[in-house]
């Protein structure tokens, strides 16, 4: 007990990830969570307007139920496992963020940026409106996410996800280094 | 039932990014700033097992839990979808510090402020649908 109360180090982590995907393939489907995004679409009736988006979101139901798992996994995780506490990120990363203006408290993220006050201001809405817009819209155009991409298809030897996680790198510098100083500066 | 597995699966999905600490945003800038090993070791971990898992698949003919062969089915090449969309996507991961995983994990541990990250999401998705056409593949 006491391990699973400890954070869990990354070669634990990782592997668990992999059996998760393994198995979602066993029950005879694909591991990818940005798809659900789409199928929401789908549900909402934006096959009418638009082609992307025809067709039955029936047999991605799954897939809403897996994430709709991965809420109550969040909550249970926090509430019951002693998630989110004691997180323990590098000194060097504590410094960057500290010049930004970001005090590092331990938590799994700051409590600063993700409360709805800030979600008015006009960094908080470049942060989490507009970064939401763009997890959206980019991971449909790239065809796939961290899971779809990252795990399943570099895991399957694909061309097209390494191509898609060397853009999520791109990406990510441009906002760490670019856009959160000048957001947050 | 047909659905309880799925339930069951992501529940053990969001209990592990929590536990990875896989959702936090320090850990996403620490990994962007290349300061430590624990999201690459993630990352790595996952393709390294996947790749092995995936090999097995194919080489033994696995069957699914309903008995069918196991279809492993590729993402087809669009290099500049996928490198284009793959950094929009980049830029949104390290500002809002999760990926479309995380969003809803996130939102169920407490930062109810991501309901409203998925909501952007959505619009998101939606407008790369309806724009889908212009855009280079």
């Amino acid at each position: 007990m006491e391990f699973i109360m400890q954070p869990w180090p990354w070669y634990v982590s990782g592997p668990l990830i992999a059996l998760l995907m393994f198995l979602l393939l066993w029950f005879g489907e694909r591991f990818g969570v940005s798809s659900t995004l789409k199928t929401m679409c789908t549900m909402a009736g934006a096959g009418k307007r638009f082609q992307f988006f025809e067709g039955s979101w029936k047999k991605q139901a799954w897939n809403l139920v897996f994430v709709l798992g991965a809420v109550i996994g969040g909550y249970l995780a926090v509430r019951f496992l002693g998630g989110g506490q004691e997180v323990a990120i590098s000194q060097a990363t504590q410094n960057d963020l500290k010049s930004l203006g970001i005090i590092f408290d331990k938590s799994l993220a700051p409590s600063e940026i993700f409360n709805f006050n800030f979600l008015t201001t006009t960094p908080g809405f470049i942060m989490l409106i507009v970064g939401g817009f763009a997890i959206g819209f980019g991971t449909r155009w790239a065809d796939g996410c961290t899971s779809g991409h990252a795990i399943s298809g570099l895991s399957n030897l694909q061309l097209s996800s390494l191509i898609a996680v060397i853009g999520f790198f791109i990406g990510g510098l441009i906002s760490t280094y670019l856009l959160l100083p000048l957001i947050l500066g | 039932m047909k659905f309880l597995k799925f339930l069951l699966a992501g529940i053990i999905f969001g209990v592990v990014m929590v536990k990875s600490e896989a959702v936090s945003w320090f850990r996403i800038q620490e990994m962007f700033r290349f300061q430590s090993f624990h999201m690459y070791g993630i990352i790595g971990s996952a393709v390294g097992l996947g790749v092995i898992l995936i090999q097995w698949i194919k080489v033994k003919k696995l069957k699914s839990i309903d008995g069918k062969p196991i279809e492993v089915t590729g993402k087809p090449l669009m290099w500049k979808a996928n490198l284009i969309g793959g950094s929009i996507f980049g830029l949104g991961w390290a500002l809002t510090g999760a990926c479309p995983g995380p969003l809803y994990t996130l939102a169920g541990a407490g930062y109810s402020v991501f309901w409203v990250v998925i909501a952007a999401a959505l619009v998101g998705t939606f407008t790369y649908g309806a724009l889908k056409k212009y855009l280079p593949h």
